[in-house]
């Protein structure tokens, strides 16, 4: 499904990395490891098409990253929560999805926002909201997703333990529907669905 | 297609009605800069319908220009613009719904505003209709142009005030045949020609600045 192969990073005169490359098939999870500044966010951001990379080629079911279709199969989520903190975290979920071309229920939105474990706060603005409760509004776009490729960049920072449990089985849920999701993270996650594969980057 | 303009669109409009101190500073900017004309020059009212025109007009572009550099900075800012970028449609379109909803708080209420404050400077009731349309027509011309100087400067270090050199030498046509008009009434000629140019450039501008302006985005996202 996802083929990356001889990707080269040079950010700013530094070569960050050569020769990466990797295949993830359906039901796959790829972890990016590697030390701060070793290039996992560029990496992800040359697979979402928004860095094009130096040399080499990435291909999503022979789709080009930039491509409408592919950007039709992924879901991505930066490091930035892409939230608004003047709307209400209903809002907020409800123009994330519908900015990103799909569509989601009023009722679809507050199950997910129950889920994320904001029930009782859909209406408060988001600036009244903690660091970690702003990343559950984020993450809460994940509970409806259906698109096959999930692209997350350190999905688990802020989040108490419980909701890194919650997180990680929303993501086995997903690699068992037979999707494929690339992600950073510092710190262990136990994700027991799909395969595990693992990627050392600056090693 | 259409669907898209009009979900950014209505995003950004519910974004500035939670957010009015932004659109009130900007309309504020302009009611006291050209209110500021008359009080400098005096009561002469013959040299204050001349100038009319051109102080309405400029004050109109100093006002808008206020309100550009937070276009996309504020989407860059919080990662929204990321995923603007990475939703399956033409950038460009999301762009087009971000300046007519930038039009809509800005543009739209200057040229409300404007016959109002054109009392001011004595001007005739045939003069403030006509400046009202120009202002209604050549305002949706500067939010495109807008639009490509704020993509171009996003993200650099005072970006603010390469904008205004990047973007206020655009505006002079649409200066001139704006301001051009209100003149050729007052002075009794018709002023169909200056319309016809105004409307051009708005169209052009609205239709091909937002593919301009999300080349410009694209890059400023790498």
């Amino acid at each position: 499904m996802l083929e990356a192969r001889d990707l080269v990073c040079i950010r700013g005169e530094r070569r960050l990395f050569a020769g990466v490359g990797f295949r993830l098939e359906e039901g796959e999870l790829l972890y990016l490891r590697g030390k701060n500044g070793a290039g996992k966010t560029s990496l992800l951001r040359m697979l979402i098409g928004l860095l094009p990379p130096e040399s080499g080629s990435i291909t999503w079911r022979g789709h080009a990253p930039r491509s409408e279709a592919f950007r039709a199969d992924l879901c991505f989520l930066g490091h930035a929560n892409a939230i608004k903190e003047e709307l209400t975290p209903l809002e907020n979920l409800l123009e994330s999805v519908h900015l990103a071309g799909e569509s989601l229920s009023e009722a679809e939105a507050l199950d997910a926002l129950e889920q994320v474990g904001l029930a009782g706060r859909e209406d408060l603005p988001c600036k009244y909201l903690s660091q970690g409760q702003k990343r559950r509004v984020a993450l809460a776009r994940l509970v409806h997703e259906r698109r096959p490729l999930w692209v997350l960049d350190e999905p688990f920072v802020a989040l108490d333990s419980s909701a890194v449990a919650w997180l990680a089985d929303l993501i086995g849920a997903h690699l068992q529907r037979g999707g494929a999701a690339v992600l950073t993270t510092h710190q262990p996650v136990d994700i027991t669905a799909g395969t595990q594969r693992e990627l050392q980057l600056g090693a | 297609m259409l669907n898209i303009v009009m979900a950014v669109m209505r995003r950004d409009l519910k974004l500035a009605m939670r957010r009015q101190a932004d659109m009130t500073a900007v309309l504020f900017f302009f009611v006291i800069v050209v209110s500021l004309f008359p009080l400098g020059i005096g009561p002469e009212a013959n040299l204050l319908r001349k100038l009319a025109p051109g102080v309405l007009w400029v004050a109109a572009l100093l006002a808008t220009m206020l309100s550009l550099p937070r276009l996309f900075a504020d989407d860059l800012k919080d990662g929204t613009l990321e995923q603007l970028a990475l939703a399956p449609h033409p950038l460009g379109l999301v762009v087009l719904g971000k300046v007519l909803a930038h039009w809509l708080v800005s543009g739209l209420p200057l040229a409300l505003l404007a016959p109002i404050l054109g009392i001011q400077y004595d001007l005739s009731t045939d003069a403030l209709i006509v400046l009202t349309a120009t202002l209604l027509l050549g305002t949706p011309a500067l939010s495109g142009i807008g639009a490509i100087g704020a993509a171009l400067t996003l993200g650099v270090r005072g970006g603010g005030v390469l904008l205004s050199l990047l973007v206020l030498p655009l505006y002079i046509p649409v200066l001139i045949f704006g301001a051009g008009a209100v003149d050729a009434t007052v002075a009794g000629l018709g002023a169909e020609g200056h319309f016809s140019l105004l409307a051009a450039l708005a169209f052009a501008s609205v239709g091909f600045a937002p593919w301009a302006a999300a080349a410009a985005l694209k890059i400023a996202l790498e």
